[in-house]
């Protein structure tokens, strides 16, 4: 049990900066998630953490006390590695004994925590087996049990579902969960997957080239993203970020394809602005003409039983796929690409972005 | 499996031929006929031969050289294998730690490979003859009565030192290998299980390389008793007296030498049972040991 603190963490390689300066107070017991696309740093700041990448500048503090230049082994740590890092030539039993022996802990009392973690993760049946004997998930959680038997100071998770099945993944990521909530103990969990991350996390990291874009809850990150890329990797599908111009009155935005939607900006009259609206704030409507509903073009639409999505343009604005607009439906609609959908924006639930740094504008709600 | 079809009936055989005429030229002639003078008594000018059964293994088996060059073998086949496979084994792993540079020294390190046997043992004699040797005088300065042309442990500690440092490249180029096959995840979870390096080399690593050193144990064994002859040829021929005459020394020292070409063959009869064993004991243990998930 304990509190990790980062305090403007960064690290280089050969003179190239790859993480930029992270701060976070990690509170006891609390379970963070680093989110990030591949290459963001996630993983080097989860490993410098560990004690297995040595830290450039800025100081890492576990309780209290700065482990910058502690090994690995002093930090009171446990780790889950992506491809789990079990010891092939040992049995589950001697993989989970393995730290604790080398602790110098009573035969005694090293059975009694095996058998202990063996059954919070239903391992029993499988102690006597070697990992490679062993499915995918049952892997996973020989590496669960591993790092739980320590009863470290903190966990470090390193993307530890990502090898699994998307079923599997589901499963375990529940019991992770529930796992973290019995025992209690401090957790640091990398991801690039942003619903594990959302289902997870007390407070979310989410990371982008090097930099913590975003330090929060994951539904205050979800209603208020801090920047145009926070907002596009939180929530699936990703947010609709269309870049528009505050009309000559200010009281509405002018939207690709020339389109206007009565919808109060925080920009001066003219201005271009980043109009964010996520596929769940806008609804179809069958009547044209309702009030504020702006006409689209279907491109495409896909359905997943309960929603359907339907990617579109705005009529007379040439629109790569990557740029559709996507709207959420019921999933029995019924519309077929070329066809015209008629859409009501809920502004209310709208984000605005600066085009210039991508961060986000106005104080709304 | 996927059946190659030939255009031809003969083809197939066409292209294995060269292959099998080796093989019958170089293994299974020199066998046959090996097998066939083994039961053969001749005189030294081939004149007179006659057959005598068993009598040749019998005598060998009986002759106390023969049982003295069975432990010299021994003895020099446990050191050389021993000593070549530890430091090629301490060499990768340092070589491992190595940040810049690491081509260059791999490189370095398997050069003396391509050193023939004779040239290897002439480089450790011009080195240690105990009159002209470059080492010698420096080693009986530090008071050391090196004499390795008397002394027959001296004379088995310098071949076993050329044959160790010839064999070092190869098996410091598997074990290099064998290292690189290791994630390194695994020893990152060692390190924060509060492994020190040296207890992870030994829980970690050591155990993970075993399928590598078993195959370089039997290896190194048939290396050290045939490859090395040409390194004992050059440094002490057998000597001094029988002491540093293994048994592939012996066959040709008895055959070609002294001519006695019955006891010869049945002796290298003898040699080739003891390596087909062990290379079935390889085949056997190792597809046991191999510990990969």
């Amino acid at each position: 049990m304990a509190r990790i603190t980062l305090t403007d963490v960064r690290k280089s390689y050969s003179g190239m900066e790859v993480i930029h300066g992270v701060s976070i107070d990690i509170a006891d017991e609390e379970f963070v998630v680093i989110v990030g696309p591949s290459g963001c740093g996630k993983s080097t700041l989860l490993r410098m953490v560990a004690g297995l990448e040595e830290i450039t500048s800025g100081t890492i503090a576990i309780d209290g006390r700065v482990v910058n230049d502690l090994e690995p082994r002093a930090r009171d740590i446990a780790m889950v590695f992506q491809n789990y890092a079990l010891y092939p030539h040992m049995t589950v039993r001697e993989n989970m004994a393995y730290g604790l022996k080398i602790s110098g802990m009573p035969k005694a009392e090293i059975a009694e925590r095996v058998a202990r973690s063996a059954e919070m993760l239903e391992l029993q049946p499988y102690l006597d087996r070697k990992p490679r004997a062993l499915s995918g998930g049952q892997r996973q959680r020989v590496a669960m049990g591993r790092a739980l038997v320590r009863d470290p100071a903190a966990f470090l998770l390193d993307e530890p579902l990502s090898n699994l099945d998307a079923k599997l993944r589901v499963q375990m990521r529940l019991q992770i969960k529930e796992l973290q909530r019995r025992v209690g103990t401090t957790s640091l969990y990398v991801t690039h997957d942003q619903v594990e991350a959302m289902t997870l996390a007390d407070r979310l990291i989410v990371m982008n080239a090097g930099v913590a874009e975003q330090i929060d809850t994951p539904m205050r990150i979800y209603e208020r993203p801090a920047t145009t890329f926070v907002a596009g990797f939180i929530g699936s599908p990703a947010m609709n970020i269309l870049a528009a111009t505050v009309t000559p009155d200010g009281a509405g935005l002018t939207l690709p394809g020339g389109a206007v939607l009565a919808c109060p900006a925080p920009a001066d009259p003219g201005q271009p602005i980043l109009f964010g609206i996520r596929p769940e704030h806008i609804r179809a409507v069958t009547q044209p003409g309702g009030v504020g509903a702006i006409e689209l073009t279907v491109l495409a639409v896909e359905t997943l039983g309960a929603d359907a999505y339907a990617h579109c343009a705005f009529p007379g604005h040439v629109t790569s796929a990557a740029e559709a607009m996507v709207v959420r439906l019921p999933g029995n609609a019924a519309l077929k690409p070329g066809e015209r959908l008629h859409a009501v924006f809920d502004t209310g639930a709208a984000h605005f972005f600066d085009p210039a740094t991508g961060r986000r504008v106005g104080p709304r709600r | 499996m996927n059946r190659a079809t030939f255009p031809h009936r003969l083809l197939p055989w066409l292209l294995v031929a060269p292959q099998l005429a080796i093989s019958f030229v170089f293994f299974y002639w020199p066998a046959v006929q090996a097998l066939r003078q083994s039961t053969l008594r001749e005189d030294a000018f081939g004149l007179k031969t006659q057959f005598v059964g068993l009598a040749n293994f019998r005598r060998v088996l009986s002759d106390p050289a023969y049982v003295n060059s069975i432990q010299v073998t021994a003895v020099f086949s446990v050191l050389t294998a021993f000593f070549s496979m530890a430091i090629a084994l301490l060499l990768a792993v340092q070589a491992e730690k190595v940040v810049r540079g690491k081509g260059f020294y791999r490189t370095l390190m398997i050069w003396p490979y391509a050193v023939a046997p004779a040239i290897a043992g002439m480089l450790w004699l011009f080195m240690f003859n105990p009159s002209f040797g470059t080492l010698a005088w420096p080693l009986r300065q530090l008071g050391i009565t090196w004499d390795p042309l008397l002394n027959g442990s001296q004379a088995m500690t310098l071949v076993v030192a050329a044959a160790s440092w010839k064999q070092i490249s190869y098996n410091f180029l598997f074990f290099v290998a064998g290292l690189q096959a290791i994630p390194r995840s695994l020893l990152e979870a060692a390190a924060i299980d509060g492994a020190g390096s040296a207890r992870r080399f030994w829980t970690i690593v050591f155990p993970l390389l075993a399928p590598t050193t078993f195959f370089l144990l039997v290896v190194n064994t048939v290396y050290a008793l045939f490859d090395t002859f040409g390194i004992i040829h050059a440094v002490t021929g057998g000597g001094p007296g029988k002491s540093t005459e293994t048994l592939v020394y012996k066959v040709y020292n008895d055959g070609f030498v002294n001519l006695i070409l019955g006891e010869s063959a049945a002796q290298s009869v003898i040699l080739m049972v003891i390596v087909i064993s062990l290379t079935a004991f390889q085949f056997k243990y190792v597809e046991r040991r191999v510990h990969y998930g």
